[in-house]
């Protein structure tokens, strides 16, 4: 599992790559209540806001964390927006992407790195 | 904000020690959620009890002679009227008609007790010596109480099984009572929809006295995330939001709190601040009014978020100035201002979320219905 600074998991998974937000994430959001996803075909570029998440206290934006085509969204997120706080590092992840060049993963923090970054 | 500017109410270590996370609100530094989680929180209190530390809020005793009638010179409501024991819901306006904050009175017998919110203490309390004093009316922020409020359905059973009398009070009844031995000013009142108590309770005794509830199975510590959810819900105003200096009474839709021996043709007509105007609303009615906004899809619309009487196009007719998600609607919950001739319930608007319009139904106040023991 790979991470970024704005705290998402990256898990390679054939030729996509699955990304999802952390339990660090999805306690400091709190309780989540909506979240919207993109169509799956559409074109992202690294840093673009793709997906919009609300928890009770605020709204927040999940950025694209790597160039690429979102192919496949997690409908059941959708359904039950509180699946983000239960298992936000299994079944909650968000969608799966086709990314341009995976060499870009090995830029992104492993699991130790993220620790240290998170203090944890 | 650096947290040492924070003012700290007596129970500040207790929230730590339950594990709250602490926010700066209104100059204090207090607790946002326990470890529960904001939507449990808000679930427990309409089901069980929750426990709430509103110690931040102005607790204020004005004491002189006639002083009913000299503080019926600041609000639009009826003081004079209200017997000793009881208590009611009032605002300060200004002269334009614009509410300076909301507040409540008790008759506390030879006073009056008055609690506001805590970010207009400072405006409010000075607002009362300069109108109050010339009268003779003594006014005295209190520094030595802190304020608890025990709300939902399993408050009366608590706070009864502390102190009996607790039960014999109804809906916006005041009493003294000596609970866990300490000398507590109680109100059948809260500020969350459901039936409960607000206890003014002396500094020294405030963490036993919020011990021994929370030792209760029903009753859990809630933090003012859940507190805002709540009140949304149930439909009553958060000050600086959904009322503010620009807001009149008949706008937000607070004319039952302007009792009719203050309106024209009342016995004490006028004689507050911004009269003319207020008076005029409730003759003509007001031009924009404050309802509920039920969003039809699952996102929140929060504060701010523009309101459109069309799918697209044209011009903002009005703003949510409260919204979020009601857990107990288990949606989407919002009130704004709309013009007059769209507030009728079932109107069909559009809000305006990350530059998509979204349809929105104006709704009936309260979302949940109130559980007051009248």
């Amino acid at each position: 599992m790979k991470y970024t600074e704005e705290h998402e998991w990256l898990l390679v998974e054939g030729d996509l790559v699955v990304v999802g937000i952390t339990a660090h994430a999805a306690e400091q959001l709190g309780d989540v209540v909506f979240v919207e996803l993109p169509e799956p075909g559409t074109e992202v570029t690294k840093d673009e806001e793709v997906v919009v998440i609300e928890s009770v206290k605020a709204a927040s934006d999940i950025l694209a964390p790597l160039d690429g085509e979102i192919v496949e969204v997690n409908e059941a997120i959708v359904a039950d927006p509180g699946k983000v706080n239960e298992d936000p590092e299994g079944d909650a992840w968000f969608f799966k992407m086709k990314v341009e060049d995976m060499g870009a993963l090995d830029d992104l923090m492993d699991e130790a790195a993220y620790k240290d970054f998170i203090g944890a | 904000m650096a947290e040492e500017n924070l003012n700290k109410t007596v129970l500040h270590e207790l929230h730590l020690e339950l594990g709250a996370k602490m926010v700066p609100f209104a100059g204090y530094d207090m607790p946002v959620q326990y470890p529960m989680g904001v939507l449990k929180e808000h679930l427990h209190t309409r089901e069980k009890a929750g426990l709430f530390d509103v110690s931040h809020m102005g607790q204020v005793i004005l004491r002189g002679a006639d002083v009913a009638q000299a503080f019926e010179v600041m609000v639009p409501v009826d003081v004079m009227g209200l017997a000793e024991g009881r208590q009611r819901y009032a605002f300060f306006t200004n002269d334009s008609g614009g509410i300076e904050d909301d507040l409540m009175i008790a008759n506390r017998g030879d006073h009056l007790f008055v609690v506001v919110n805590a970010a207009c203490k400072g405006a409010d309390v000075a607002r009362m010596k300069a109108a109050l004093e010339p009268r003779g009316i003594t006014v005295e922020l209190l520094e030595d109480r802190a304020l608890l409020a025990l709300q939902g359905p399993g408050a009366e059973a608590a706070l009864a099984a502390l102190c009996p009398a607790a039960r014999d009070m109804t809906f916006m009844d005041v009493a003294t009572l000596t609970i866990a031995g300490a000398e507590c000013w109680v109100s059948r009142s809260g500020y969350t929809g459901e039936d409960g108590y607000e206890i003014s309770v002396p500094n020294g005794a405030a963490v036993d006295l919020a011990r021994v509830l929370l030792e209760d199975d029903s009753v859990a510590p809630i933090g003012l995330g859940a507190r805002d959810s709540l009140r949304l819900e149930a439909g009553l105003c958060l000050y600086g939001h959904d009322i503010s200096d620009e807001t009149t009474p008949v706008e937000a839709g607070l004319t039952w709190a302007i009792q009719k021996v203050r309106r024209a043709g009342g016995a004490r007509e006028g004689g507050f601040p911004g009269a003319a105007r207020i008076l005029s609303d409730l003759a003509q009615g007001a031009r924009v009014k404050r309802v509920g906004l039920a969003p039809e899809g699952r996102a929140p619309m929060r504060e701010g978020v523009e309101i459109f009487d069309s799918a697209e196009g044209g011009v903002p007719v009005g703003r949510v100035t409260s919204g979020g998600f009601g857990p107990t609607v288990g949606a989407p919950v919002a009130m704004g201002y709309v013009p007059a001739a769209l507030s009728a319930p079932g109107t069909q608007l559009w809000g305006e979320v990350r530059g998509k319009r979204m349809p929105v139904l104006v709704a009936k106040l309260p979302f949940v219905p109130a559980g007051f023991k009248r």
